[in-house]
């Protein structure tokens, strides 16, 4: 890289990294070439840590930032190779999830009558059809989720509480009378954990539930990770206000959709990586699994409890809690039983609603 | 509150000396760390530190502000913190004292008396207003992911001007803009916004002969071997999938608690009965007794 190639280059690097996931915009872009200014663009090192520290802005982009430098400037060996574990994208899993066809040529019908939106609100995900796909994706849309709420420290003037010292110093100042104020303490949003199994076999709810996570991510403090063989966070992609661009990052955000699920194991991925630091702290977590677990039901079982240390609320939803002569057999959800603060269902539009209901009121 | 300042020390013209310089005040930093902070310092750029607790982050700032010969201002941050913890306040009580004086000494003119009500005496700064006001300084907004959202706002405003303005007095700038380090332990993410006027960086644990380095630095009594004992049974600690591995701050733990014991190097016995000092969960503990960890490190150490 030399004279006057050096800016194209720097630009085009910074798009190949984009198109791997990582968010970086002009302004990162003019950073990271502002940065080189002061450095030596001539030594690979002092490229690579002026990119990092300009264009990245969280962990998940590191490994990816590493193969797009690898890939771009070649030669990494002279490099501080930062992470082993680089993850790849894979294409996206996800948005085939569900029977996406119905985006297709086939156009659903536009108004459907109050009455089949009441079927459909009590029909199973899984036996729909494109069609039927199509307009419950619309009345997820539409759900209009209220977060559960905690007391916050800060302290708001009331009329009966505690005494306001401030509030009654101000107004002696001003009207030199001691007039009695008072404050009371405020409540502010609780954090909701959205936890969702994108393994196969959940594939017919992936997309619906992953579609209702965007939802109430546009309604409160939200962390939304997908679990299967490994544990993906997907709260940035999900930021997307728009559900179809919310879903296709997501889905290629997920790299092992449609696979196993090792539930212990990414529940204690979780745990580790945003958990125990703060995440499911005081939080009110959600799972969406149907608890078959292929891994250590005795690690799942930890998990579990040291989850429950940590969350408010711990609420289970399983899309076969809702069917007839359902019991909680599943070697996962068996594991997980003890230490769960409510089991629901969570195949239909309606079950949906009564989780919201059930996350408003913990 | 006019301290004395030593001559600030020349700006290091590149990541290489700025390490050196925080080399001689006992920070090891890595490549990495000493170019986030040359470009930062350079650029005028906030640094916005993510790690594993233990990697070094705040001290990062400590060992800046001495490194270059600056005050430091810590902002620690916190649920619920809001500008007048931040920022600035008006101090009330004294308020009120002069007033009373003013009425005592028989003043009449309550246009004045208010005026005088609002002036810098009476305005208690805040570690942000207080870096505005000393800069050059080292600001240290530690553990920003803690505060709420509502503060991001306040904290950009803050680092995108480098000024206050405060209603009753007016504009208060930096004629030279502090260097800031603002922390973040992840329990949540930090606003975009907040992120794209930063530098980032994440830090990692140290490598075994950079902890040892560390680890020597800081307690000059320390022997190599102990140290290198210390450095390498913490990093086979790591390795174990805990609950919260244990960071450098706890190697420097576990090092102190055998000096105290009077031990030059680590046996099995004296490992396990000192394990209190690095792993703080009972699972923890359990789980590296049960793994043979110790007996393989300290084995090691009678062999060796």
């Amino acid at each position: 890289m030399s004279g006057a190639d050096a800016p194209t280059a720097l630009v085009g690097f910074a798009h190949a990294l984009r198109h791997a996931g990582v968010a970086c915009g002009p302004d990162r872009v003019r950073a990271f070439t502002a940065a080189l200014d002061h450095l030596d663009v001539a030594r690979a090192a002092d490229v690579y840590w002026a990119g990092r520290v300009t264009l990245c802005a969280e962990p998940d982009d590191l490994p990816r930032y590493d193969a797009a430098f690898a890939a771009w400037f070649g030669g990494g060996d002279r490099l501080p190779a930062s992470r082993p574990r680089a993850r790849t994208r894979t294409a996206s899993h996800l948005a085939a999830l569900g029977g996406g066809e119905g985006r297709g040529g086939r156009a659903p019908a536009l108004r459907v009558a109050a009455s089949d939106v009441e079927t459909l609100r009590r029909k199973d995900i899984a036996a729909m059809s494109p069609a039927e796909r199509e307009h419950l994706r619309r009345l997820v849309a539409e759900l209009r989720p209220v977060p559960p709420r905690r007391r916050a420290v800060r302290a708001r003037p009331a009329r009966r509480g505690a005494v306001d010292p401030d509030r009654v110093l101000r107004r002696m100042v001003a009207t030199r009378e001691a007039v009695p104020a008072y404050r009371r303490r405020t409540t502010r949003p609780r954090r909701v954990v959205l936890l969702v199994d994108v393994s196969g076999s959940m594939k017919p709810y992936a997309d619906a539930l992953l579609r209702f996570a965007h939802v109430v991510a546009r309604a409160m403090p939200v962390e939304v990770c997908t679990l299967g063989t490994r544990l993906t966070r997907v709260t940035r992609q999900l930021r997307h206000r728009d559900p179809g661009l919310a879903l296709a990052a997501a889905a290629r955000a997920v790299p092992d959709a449609d696979g196993g699920t090792r539930l212990g194991e990414t529940l204690k991925a979780f745990l580790d990586r945003w958990g125990q630091r703060g995440a499911a702290r005081g939080a009110v977590v959600v799972l969406c699994s149907d608890g078959w677990e292929r891994g250590d039901t005795a690690l799942l079982a930890e998990q579990a409890a040291r989850l429950a240390r940590l969350a408010h609320r711990v609420l289970w939803v399983n899309p076969h809690a809702g069917h007839d002569g359902y019991r909680p057999v599943q070697s996962g959800i068996a594991a997980a039983l003890p230490h769960l603060d409510r089991l629901l269902a969570g195949h239909s539009l309606d079950t949906l609603h009564a989780l919201l209901e059930e996350v408003r009121r913990a | 509150m006019t301290p004395v300042e030593p001559a600030a020390p020349p700006e290091p013209a590149t990541p290489d000396d700025l390490a050196a310089a925080l080399d001689r005040v006992g920070y090891l930093p890595d490549d990495g760390v000493a170019t986030a902070a040359f470009l930062a310092l350079r650029m005028r750029r906030p640094l916005f530190c993510e790690g594993e607790p233990g990697t070094g982050k705040t001290s990062l700032a400590a060992a800046l502000a001495t490194a270059l010969g600056l005050p430091l201002l810590r902002l620690q941050c916190h649920e619920g913190i809001d500008a007048t913890q931040a920022l600035y306040d008006w101090d009330f009580p004294r308020q009120l004292l002069h007033l009373r004086a003013l009425e005592a000494a028989g003043a009449v003119d309550a246009e004045a008396a208010e005026a005088s009500l609002h002036t810098r005496r009476f305005l208690l700064a805040r570690p942000l207003l207080q870096a505005l006001e000393r800069a050059p300084c080292v600001l240290l907004v530690d553990e920003v992911d803690r505060a709420d959202d509502e503060f991001e706002a306040l904290l950009l405003e803050v680092l995108s001007e480098n000024a206050v303005t405060i209603p009753e007095l007016g504009r208060i700038a930096a004629d030279t803009p502090p260097l800031v380090v603002l922390t973040s332990n992840r329990t949540r993410d930090v606003h975009d916004a907040l992120k794209r006027r930063c530098l980032y960086h994440w830090l990692e644990h140290p490598d075994l002969t950079r902890e040892v380095a560390i680890l020597r630095r800081a307690l000059p009594d320390v022997t190599e071997r102990l140290a290198t004992r210390v450095a390498t049974a913490v990093r086979a600690l790591r390795d174990l999938d805990l609950l919260k591995p244990p960071g450098v701050a706890e190697s420097l733990d576990w090092a102190r608690a055998l000096l105290a014991l009077g031990r030059t190097d680590l046996d099995t016995a004296t490992a396990a009965a000192t394990l209190g000092a690095v792993l703080k969960y009972r699972e923890d503990t359990r789980r590296a007794l049960a793994s043979g960890v110790l007996d393989r490190v300290a084995g090691s150490a009678v062999a060796g």
